[in-house]
């Protein structure tokens, strides 16, 4: 495809526009990922998480200029969640990064999460593989934390920072162990706020708590207003990565990761395939009203389904 | 899925009244569209970048400063340069009447003043969006 | 403000009379509407009553004009005294063009002149920056250098008229400008009267012209206190706005309480520094907007009289009267105005304006019927001010103090403000100030919100607004509006060459050294300032210093 040559030779335009395609439409999706799929495996995949108002955009912005100073190219992917009500959104997140938007080693995408659970949006992780083929040397992935909805972006990032900020202190308690479990390195924003030490102590004991981790997470306090802090992260996250490499766990990851994917995507195409065999959607309303009437049992109603697939 | 419209809404310039820009934000929100909020102080440049990247299909740009018959064509310009002719371009904010035909012949393809609806304006984007 | 036993017998009579008369009435034809509303979106009842202000102590919460709490006006006389400053807000295009508007309109009996910046000044950008360009002398006059300044005043006055200037971010710079115009005029810095809006928390929340992240730009406001309070007593070093609060869509309350809020932590900031409450509490102002709904904002005004009188009195031990004394500056509502049959703005313009002498204004702004449209014209302005002298000379309005007191619609509104503004002042405060508030993105969410209902409200015909939505009429395009030249930015490019080139460009650096040098330690910057400015140093080179060590705000947006 030509759009795709234009995109590994650094056309954003193009880099947009099949992002664009693998969001819009699924068979375009497939024929893209398809084609790009030799070229991608090179990026470090970066993904933030935390609550509202933590300051993950900013400390992106921050992050993302301390690594243009290494002469890296820097991929951004800001995902907000999309209204159930209406379809809609407002993706907010280029506000803080303004003076990225004009660098040339920057690429900055929003992406409204479609009614997809799980924090990201069903394309993020195509987005992620059209910037890796792209060139960009780092990708990073934001994303809104509220409850359990950041699961997700550990089916696709590699190293994940959790973003906290002082004052939170309170409710770190009941912040869900799964969640905790998820950081790979827990970044204190706003540190120069009142109680940052007392943040750090918090999560530092809930780690305590967690035995059963490959390796401990590290906590760096940033101010990412004043630019505190930034390059500290940076090493944790190159530490990150090469403890990654180092151990094996890295390649374990990418492993299981994919995995998962082709499972999902078997799910999806399985499932896509019962519903064409089995009329509408109306029937399963039907069989679902049959289930309530104790005519029928759930298991009853799964195998009139896988057996009509197989004749 | 189906394909929302992608809208950018931004504020060029230095004027910082942004009431009308985030009111339609989140009016066409509601109608549905993905809308990509850059907020204030964004140079013709900025605008155009941000356009390219998230691909989209309209640009809105909201102006009471009297500044817009010097950036509402320069972000035309902009996209000219970058080949982006598919993208419906609407202006709002206080803008004489005197001005708008100028500004059409530059290549803005809506100005809505005040007063305006934000029906109209969801109505005139749905209804004109270049790319399907 | 009734005995109990007066009070059974009110209620039973109200019984009464709904019962037979209003039931009546209500059982020939229903009201036009199920629910009424006030122009914030209140609900409003049919009837106040005695009862409604059962609960208001007389002595405690209304009192006497210049007495505490002030809720009837904060001077005795009121406007038997003297009548409020007829203050039209004017600059634009150039200097030389300003100056000839400042001397037509104090020819026509304006009492005190108020300064439009263009925006590349209130960022503090010179008028050569390249994100100037197509802004220059828009929506104000641009300054550059102390040149500009002098030619903005030539032949005014200084110790005769009191001057107000909207700037914020780069309020020490302007001022700065001032003193040294008025020293060159033979006159000395402590007879110099006027106001600097100085107000950046408000431009953070709605107005958009920010520089500074908070902290320095706090730092920069109790600096200004602390000099004037030695140098420039008669100054007023800040107009604490509610008006762009309004204008970005609040309601009523929300006006005062979130005006208050910012209060507050203005006068927190300085008592941290360790000013003493009562040096500069006297000249504080505020800066509220007249909007629609002319009883409910003749109550806001008295609300926020009486609410900041508290605040000040209990909140933070002010001991001087003064200290507690709310003096405000009303501007009629901008954004009431419409692009569609633009006369009837007069008329609106008209009842905004007669609210806030109600209401008890210190100084009043008109708007110009054209301002949908463009920039207003001089016959445009004169209109608007006229609107002002009629209003003092022909109602009568003026001749008693605080004539709405004692409704018993006016006092429940006023008290049901005050609370509700007070709920979001605690509100505020459990998130710690303002400036938390504004970082969280609370306070401009509220305000979207509010913003968005009003025009819901509009688009659904819930609420009519003439010549908008309803009693339309086809019309042409407007004449005669009033065009910026855009030779003007080529033109001040120029002048800024023309005293760069001779200035003494070393005693220049020299200065501004010695303002980063305080800039990064903890002395007060306004005499860094002001020796810089009298060396020509421009506004865009001082800011450019400020903002190399202070860095830049970023903006907190929640949708």
């Amino acid at each position: 495809m030509e759009m795709i040559n234009k995109m590994l030779s650094g056309d954003k335009r193009a880099c947009a526009r099949l992002i664009t395609a693998v969001e819009n439409d699924p068979d375009e999706a497939e024929k893209i990922i398809k084609e790009i799929h030799q070229y991608t495996g090179n990026a470090h995949v970066i993904g933030i998480t935390g609550p509202p108002g933590a300051g993950k955009s900013t400390l992106t912005d921050k992050l993302v200029k301390s690594l243009l100073n290494d002469n890296k190219k820097v991929g951004i992917i800001a995902v907000d969640p999309t209204s159930p009500y209406t379809g809609g959104s407002i993706l907010g997140d280029r506000i803080r990064m303004q003076d990225l938007a004009l660098d040339p080693n920057v690429f900055i995408r929003s992406m409204g999460t479609r009614g997809y659970l799980g924090g990201l949006s069903k394309s993020t992780k195509n987005a992620v593989k059209i910037l890796d083929a792209a060139g960009y040397d780092y990708i990073i992935i934001e994303t809104v934390g509220v409850g359990q909805s950041e699961v997700d972006i550990v089916k696709t990032a590699d190293t994940i920072l959790m973003i906290m900020v002082p004052g939170l202190g309170d409710d770190i308690q009941s912040i869900k162990a799964g969640i905790m479990e998820i950081g790979d390195i827990f970044v204190i924003n706003k540190s120069d706020l009142f109680g940052a030490d007392r943040t750090a102590t918090e999560i530092s004991m809930m780690l305590d708590l967690n035995q059963n981790m490959d390796r401990r997470p590290s906590i760096v306090k940033v101010t990412a207003v004043k630019n505190e802090g930034i390059d500290k992260l940076i090493e944790e996250i190159k530490n990150h990565m090469d403890y990654l490499k180092e151990s094996g766990v890295f390649f374990e990851r990418r492993r299981k990761n994919l995995k998962i994917e082709v499972v999902e995507l078997i799910e999806s195409e399985l499932r896509k395939i019962v519903i064409s065999h089995t009329d509408s959607e109306n029937k399963l309303d039907n069989q679902v009203m049959n289930i309530i009437n104790k005519e029928k049992n759930i298991y009853d109603v799964r195998d009139e389904y896988l057996s009509a697939i197989k004749k | 899925m189906s394909k929302p419209i992608r809208v950018l809404i931004a504020k060029p310039g230095l004027d910082g009244h942004d009431r009308g820009a985030k009111l339609i934000a989140r009016a066409l929100r509601d109608a549905g569209m993905e809308v990509i909020y850059t907020g204030l102080r964004q140079t013709p440049e900025q605008i155009v970048a941000a356009a390219v990247q998230e691909d989209v299909d309209v640009i809105g740009m909201s102006i009471l400063s009297g500044a817009h018959n010097h950036l509402f064509p320069k972000v035309v310009e902009l996209l000219k340069e970058q080949g982006v002719d598919d993208v419906l371009i609407v202006g709002g904010g206080v803008i004489p009447d005197d001005d708008i035909p100028s500004l059409k012949a530059a290549g803005v393809d809506a100005i809505f003043t005040p007063g305006t609806t934000t029906t109209t304006t969801i109505d005139f984007i749905k209804n004109n969006v270049k790319r399907k | 403000m009734f005995e109990k036993e007066k009070l059974s017998q009110l209620k039973a009579s109200r019984e009464n009379w709904e019962e037979k008369v209003l039931n009546k009435s209500l059982s020939k034809g229903p009201e036009s509407k199920s629910e009424f509303k006030t122009g914030s979106g209140d609900k409003i009842e049919r009837l106040y009553t005695p009862e409604d202000v059962a609960d208001i102590d007389y002595e405690a919460e209304i009192g006497y004009p210049g007495q505490y709490p002030f809720t009837r006006g904060y001077q005795p006389t009121m406007y038997r005294g003297k009548n409020w400053t007829m203050r039209m807000y004017a600059g634009f295009a150039t200097a030389e063009e300003s100056n000839e508007r400042y001397k037509y309109l104090v020819n026509q009996g304006s009492t005190g002149l108020s300064v439009a910046f263009d925006l590349p000044t209130q960022i503090g950008y010179d008028s050569d920056h390249s994100l100037a360009q197509g802004e220059v002398g828009k929506v104000g006059v641009p300054i550059d250098t102390l040149k500009d300044m002098e030619i903005l005043f030539d032949g005014i006055p200084l110790d005769k008229v009191s001057t107000s200037m909207t700037i914020n971010a780069p309020a020490a710079v302007l001022l700065a400008m001032y003193i040294a115009v008025a020293e060159k005029q033979g006159v000395s810095a402590d007879k110099l009267r006027g106001t600097i809006q100085n107000d950046i928390l408000k431009e953070y929340i709605a107005r958009g012209t920010y520089i500074f992240p908070t902290e320095p730009s706090m730092r920069l406001i109790t600096n200004i206190f602390e000099y004037c309070s030695k140098d420039v007593p008669k100054w007023n070093t800040i107009s604490i706005s509610g008006y762009h609060i309004r204008e970005a869509g609040s309601t009523a309350a929300q006006e005062v309480g979130f005006t208050l809020a910012d209060g507050i932590a203005y006068v927190e900031a300085a008592i941290n520094a360790g000013l003493d409450v009562d040096t500069f509490a006297p000249r504080l102002s505020f800066f509220f907007n007249a909007h629609n709904d002319l009883l409910e904002e003749v109550a806001k005004f008295r609300a926020a009289r009486r609410l900041w009188a508290k605040i000040m009195k209990e909140r933070f031990g002010a001991k001087n009267e003064k200290s507690m004394m709310l003096k405000f500056h009303t501007q009629t509502a901008g954004c009431t105005l419409t692009a569609q049959q633009p006369d009837n703005n007069i008329i609106r313009v008209a009842m905004q304006a007669l609210a806030a002498v109600l209401g008890g204004t210190q100084s009043l702004h008109t708007n110009s019927r054209d301002e949908a449209l463009a920039l207003p014209t001089q016959d445009s302005v004169t209109i608007a001010l006229r609107t002002q002298q009629i209003i003092a000379s022909e109602t009568g309005v003026t001749n008693t103090v605080d004539p709405l007191a004692g409704s018993y619609y006016i006092e429940a509104k006023t008290k049901e403000i005050e609370d509700k503004a007070m709920e979001y002042i605690n509100k505020i405060d459990e998130v710690g100030g303002a400036p938390k508030a504004i970082d969280l993105g609370y306070i401009q969410k509220e305000i979207t919100d509010s913003a968005y209902q009003y025009q819901m409200e509009i688009e659904s015909l819930d609420r009519i607004v003439v010549g908008v939505n309803k009693y339309q009429v086809e019309e042409g395009a407007p004449q005669g509006l009033l065009k910026v030249d855009p030779i003007v930015g080529e033109m001040q490019k120029k002048k800024i060459d023309d005293v760069k080139a001779m200035r003494n460009n070393e005693a220049v650096k020299e200065k501004l050294e010695a303002l980063r040098k305080a800039c990064e330690g903890t002395d007060n910057v306004m005499p860094f300032i002001l020796a810089a400015v009298k060396e020509y140093a421009s506004l865009g080179e001082i800011c450019g210093v400020m903002r190399e060590v202070f860095g830049e705000y970023e903006q907190a947006v929640l949708l």
